[in-house]
């Protein structure tokens, strides 16, 4: 039977404050255990916690930035259960009235656009972290408190997700935004994004919604997608069979790569929710979200559309470009230096840049070949070829100096002014026409003759690999 | 409303405490009684009134996103009944 998968996913992020949402103690990742904690984060009693107000701004930046609507009044409630990396027996979340509601995510996949409708944006604290001692036979689990009571936004979609490809596009395109915002480094290496996932499949064309599975522990993108491949097939053979698909929460083993049904009790919550009495409510008013707003950058959106009409690139290169926020800045710095090259520089830094970076794991912000340096580089390749641009480009990167520079110490222009080296390459071309005749018919060694003639014209001064270019565009060119 | 002691049982439950069969029973009659006592309030017309949750009318408290020094580690440790290499110890948690 065809099934059609609808999902709909939960977000948290951590976000960027010096201290935690309640007390003083620091955010700082894979400080020593239970070195950031105090009385407040460890919910000892008659302690009073008061709010963080960067990491409520922040809260509030990321809803407006969803397109949500902003409620006038919020409040935090008690979310009561008992586990051990909850201190306080309770997460200070918030229920009943959210910082925002019904916004959407604009998401292209194929080419296609297509709006993800958020259901609500709220701001809760970050449970501590349990560690499960690898001693075989240990009775016990340790604890620690360092990330209790750390800033973390929930970001909660519809259902709206019908494909694995739209799941990817709505997580890339989340963090994009979370990152052009500035309220969440995302780093998932350090828990600062994570996912939770519902999953249901229906037959093809059916108007009511199948059995919803949930999936928690999704620590990275990549766990996600494979979480929705595993789910897919498990339902559908499960339906196939005529068998019903458990409505219940399921834990993702990533060492595996399977989920997991968890224990009835462990999912039979009950939270018992209740506004939480030792924290004042936040009233929101025009102003507030005004001023908000004028702290939001361009997002990844607009921008890429701008890009394309701007700049006249491709909307594939101008989402590669506006991808990442720091490469996109790279991009319009180097634009703003040349106006006259956009797609040259756009290609260099799709095709060059990005692929070092890759192979040397750094970001563009660390890269040795600043918007200038690659300018100059685009600058002077008339003079030397692409070939030769892309080796100094390499040696640019090896030692820091400018193409310029590293032009001038290896003689590359040398002869290397193309209009000067076109001249007598027809002309070696006039007085050999046998060998060039010869390289047409596909004798290679042709080639190396002429470049030898030319060379003896040139008394060496001549770039080979100029030259190699040259003939090869002159003799293809001749032979149509 | 007529609390049964299922019900108890789940509360209890929820609270993690542990109720002899007298005690659910007693529990149940007693919580019956008091919110059959509230359950007054039902008869009063509440459409026009807002919900209060809050005793004070405080709005929008924030503290500055400034570090201040934790407590030190050993002291927070040693409130708890059992710790090892700087973790607290608690008994195993079945993932
Ligand atoms: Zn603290």
């Amino acid at each position: 039977m065809k099934y059609e998968v609808v999902m709909g996913l939960e977000t948290h992020a951590e976000l960027d404050t010096e201290s935690k949402l309640f007390c003083g103690c620091s955010t700082k990742f894979g400080s020593e255990p239970n070195t950031q904690t105090c009385p407040v984060c460890l919910g000892l009693p008659g302690v009073l916690p008061v709010m963080n107000k960067k990491a409520f701004e922040h809260s509030l930046k990321a809803a407006l930035s969803l397109s949500c609507e902003i409620s006038e009044f919020t409040n935090f409630d008690r979310k009561s259960y008992y586990y051990p990396d909850l201190p306080k027996n309770y997460q200070t979340s918030q229920n009943y009235f959210n910082i925002g509601n019904n916004g959407y995510v604009d998401i292209v996949v194929k080419g296609k656009e297509k709006r993800i409708d958020i259901h609500n944006v709220h701001l809760e604290e970050e449970a501590g972290k349990l560690v499960h001692p690898e001693t075989s036979g240990a009775n016990y689990s340790l604890v620690d408190f360092n990330r209790a009571g750390v800033p973390l936004l929930e970001i909660v979609t519809q259902p709206d997700m019908r494909s694995v490809e739209e799941v990817e596009s709505y997580m890339q395109t989340l963090r994009n935004i979370l990152l052009y915002i500035g309220v969440s480094d995302c780093k998932m290496q350090e828990g600062s994004l994570r996912f939770e996932a519902s999953i249901s499949l229906r037959e093809e064309g059916s108007n009511v919604l199948g059995n919803r599975v949930e999936i928690k522990n999704l620590n990275s993108m990549k766990a996600v997608l494979k979480v929705i491949a595993y789910e897919i097939s498990r339902q559908s053979s499960l339906l196939d069979k005529g068998e019903d698909v458990l409505m219940e929460t399921r834990l993702w083993d990533d060492v595996d790569s399977v989920s997991r049904r968890m224990r009835s009790k462990e999912e039979a919550h009950d939270y018992r929710y209740f506004p939480e009495p030792d924290l004042v409510p936040v009233w929101i008013d025009q102003e507030w979200i005004d001023e908000t707003r004028t702290t939001i950058p361009e997002l990844p959106v607009s921008k890429r559309q701008r890009f394309v009409n701007e700049y006249t690139i491709s909307d594939y290169d101008a989402g590669i470009l506006t991808d990442d926020k720091l490469l996109a800045d790279y991009f319009e710095e180097c634009v703003g230096l040349s106006q006259d090259s956009p797609k040259e520089l756009s290609n260099w830094i799709i095709n060059d840049v990005l692929r070092e970076l890759n192979e040397r794991k750094t970001n563009v912000q660390d890269f040795i070949v600043s918007p200038k340096m690659l300018v100059d580089l685009v600058k002077i390749k008339p003079a030397i070829g692409s070939s030769i641009a892309k080796d100094v480009f390499v040696e640019m990167i090896n030692t820091g100096k400018t193409a310029p520079s590293i032009v001038k110490e290896k003689s590359l222009t040398q002869m290397g002014d193309v209009s000067e080296l076109n001249d007598i390459v027809a002309k070696v071309i006039d007085e050999n026409p046998k060998a060039a005749e010869d390289y047409g018919k596909g004798k290679k060694s042709a080639l190396t003759f002429l470049i030898g003639q030319t060379m003896k014209v040139t008394k060496g001064k001549a770039n080979p690999k100029i030259l190699t270019e040259i003939f090869k565009e002159k003799l293809s060119a001749g032979s149509k | 409303m007529d609390i049964s002691v299922k019900e108890i049982e789940h509360i209890a439950d929820l609270s993690r405490i542990t109720l002899t069969v007298d005690e659910k029973n007693t529990f149940a009659k007693q919580l019956t009684n008091i919110l059959g006592y509230i359950e007054k309030l039902n008869e009063l017309d509440t459409d026009e009134v807002q919900p209060m949750a809050y005793a004070t009318f405080l709005k929008n408290v924030f503290r500055e996103d400034k570090l201040k020094s934790s407590f030190s580690r050993q002291e927070i440790l040693e409130l708890s009944p059992s710790s090892a290499n700087g973790f607290f110890k608690v008994p195993k948690v079945i993932e």
